[in-house]
C-alpha cells in the first residue's frame, strides 16, 4: 500500500462511475479497543459484495482523506483513508491506518467481487 | 472597525447554513435584531443533520427518526428567533463537500436571483471546522462571486476555527445581542436532540452576567470579494 495521491484516487474514481460495482466497506476499531481503555466503548461494521452505482463521487481533504460517492438512492461515505495499492489499476483498494498502522477503515471498489 | 448596525437596516438577508442548530450560536441574536427592525429572513438550511450522533440523553432518536426530529427542531429554532421564511434544501448531511458543485450553486443562485437579498450570511470557507460549514461557505462565495459585482449583496461570514484571526484578522462586524438573548437561548435550547445541558452551560447553571459573556456578541468577517 502507499500513501493515497489525490489526483491519482479522483481518476479511478471517475473511472469507476456510472457501473455496477462491488463494494466492501468497513471500519473497525479492533475487537479490543475497550479492553485496552475501559472508557471505549468497541464497535465494527463491514459489509462486502454488495453491488453499488455512483453517479458523482470525489476524494476530499488534505490527509486522511474522505471519500463521498453519490447513487441514485444514497450515499457511500468514509472517512480517515490513508493508503491505497498503487498496482491495482483495475480496482479500487484503500484503506485508513493509524499511527500504529493498524486498519481502521478500508473501502473497495471492484467491477468482480471480492 | 465595527460596522454599526443602526446604519444599515437590512432589506432582506438571505442566511445559508448547512445544519438544523448551525443558526443557534452564531447567528440567532443577530437575526432576531434584525428581524425587529423589520428585516425579512430567508434561511436555506442544506440538510437535516440526519448524520448528527447525539441522540438525546437517554437516547430518543435513532437514525431513522433523527431527520423528523432535527426537522422540527429546525422549525421550533426559526420560530424562536422569528425567522419568516425557512427552507430546507434536502441535501445529504457530510455530504455537501462530495455534491455535485453545478446543483448546489444553482439553488443558491436561484434564491439569490428570487430574493435579491440585501445581506447574505454563511460560514468563512476554511475557517468553519466542519466540511459541510467549510463547502456551503464556499458554494456561496462561489456563486455570488459570479453575479456582475454591481449587484452582489454583502457576505457576513461565521468563522471559529482555532486559526482564524491569525490569517484572516479580527471580525469586522460585532453585533452586540444582549437585548436578544431571550430568543437565541430560546433557539438554542429548540435543538433538545443535539444539546444537552451539561453541554450546554458546563457542568453548573451559569447566571446572567455569565452568559450575557458567552452568548451577548455575535462576530461576522466580511468576505473579501476581489
Ligand atoms: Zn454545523
Amino acid at each position: 500500500m502507499q500513501l493515497i495521491n489525490q489526483s491519482e484516487i479522483q481518476k479511478r474514481i471517475d473511472r469507476l462511475k456510472d457501473q455496477e460495482l462491488y463494494i466492501h466497506l468497513e471500519l473497525t476499531m479492533g475487537a479490543y479497543a475497550a479492553h485496552l481503555d475501559s472508557s471505549k466503548h468497541s464497535a465494527s461494521t463491514f459489509i462486502t459484495n454488495a453491488v453499488i452505482q455512483y453517479s458523482h463521487g470525489s476524494i476530499s481533504g488534505e490527509g486522511p482523506y474522505r471519500i463521498g460517492l453519490k447513487m441514485s438512492q444514497g450515499w457511500v461515505y468514509s472517512e480517515g483513508l490513508t493508503h491505497y495499492e498503487e498496482s491495482e489499476t483495475d480496482r479500487l483498494i484503500m484503506a485508513g491506518h493509524d499511527s500504529q498502522g493498524k486498519l481502521i477503515v478500508s473501502l473497495q471498489l471492484s467491477r468482480e467481487p471480492f | 472597525m465595527h460596522e454599526e448596525m443602526k446604519n444599515s437596516v437590512e432589506r432582506h438577508i438571505l442566511v445559508v447554513l448547512p445544519h438544523p442548530d448551525d443558526e443557534a450560536f452564531g447567528v440567532a441574536g443577530t437575526l432576531a435584531k434584525h428581524i425587529q427592525n423589520g428585516t425579512q429572513v430567508t434561511y436555506a438550511c442544506l440538510t437535516l443533520g440526519e448524520m448528527g450522533r447525539n441522540m438525546g440523553i437517554p437516547p430518543f432518536a435513532n437514525r431513522v427518526t433523527l431527520p423528523e426530529i432535527r426537522k422540527k427542531e429546525l422549525e421550533a429554532s426559526c420560530e424562536a428567533i422569528g425567522i419568516q421564511d425557512l427552507r430546507m434544501l434536502g441535501f445529504h448531511d457530510k455530504m455537501i463537500e462530495f455534491e455535485d458543485q453545478d446543483l448546489l450553486d444553482s439553488q443558491i443562485d436561484a434564491l439569490l436571483k428570487e430574493l435579491n437579498p440585501s445581506l447574505v450570511v454563511t460560514f468563512y470557507p476554511g475557517y468553519s471546522v466542519h466540511p459541510d460549514h467549510d463547502a456551503t461557505g464556499a458554494a456561496v462565495i462561489r456563486t455570488v462571486e459570479r453575479l456582475p459585482k454591481a449587484e452582489r449583496p454583502p457576505v457576513h461570514c461565521v468563522a471559529f476555527a482555532r486559526n482564524t484571526e491569525q490569517e484572516i484578522g479580527k471580525p469586522n462586524v460585532i453585533i452586540d445581542v444582549k437585548d436578544f438573548l431571550k430568543p437565541k437561548m430560546a433557539s438554542i435550547q429548540a435543538h433538545k436532540s443535539q444539546f444537552q445541558a451539561a453541554e450546554l452551560v458546563g457542568s453548573k447553571e451559569l447566571n446572567d452576567e455569565e452568559i450575557q459573556a458567552r452568548f451577548g456578541t455575535e462576530h461576522f468577517w466580511i468576505y473579501p470579494f476581489k
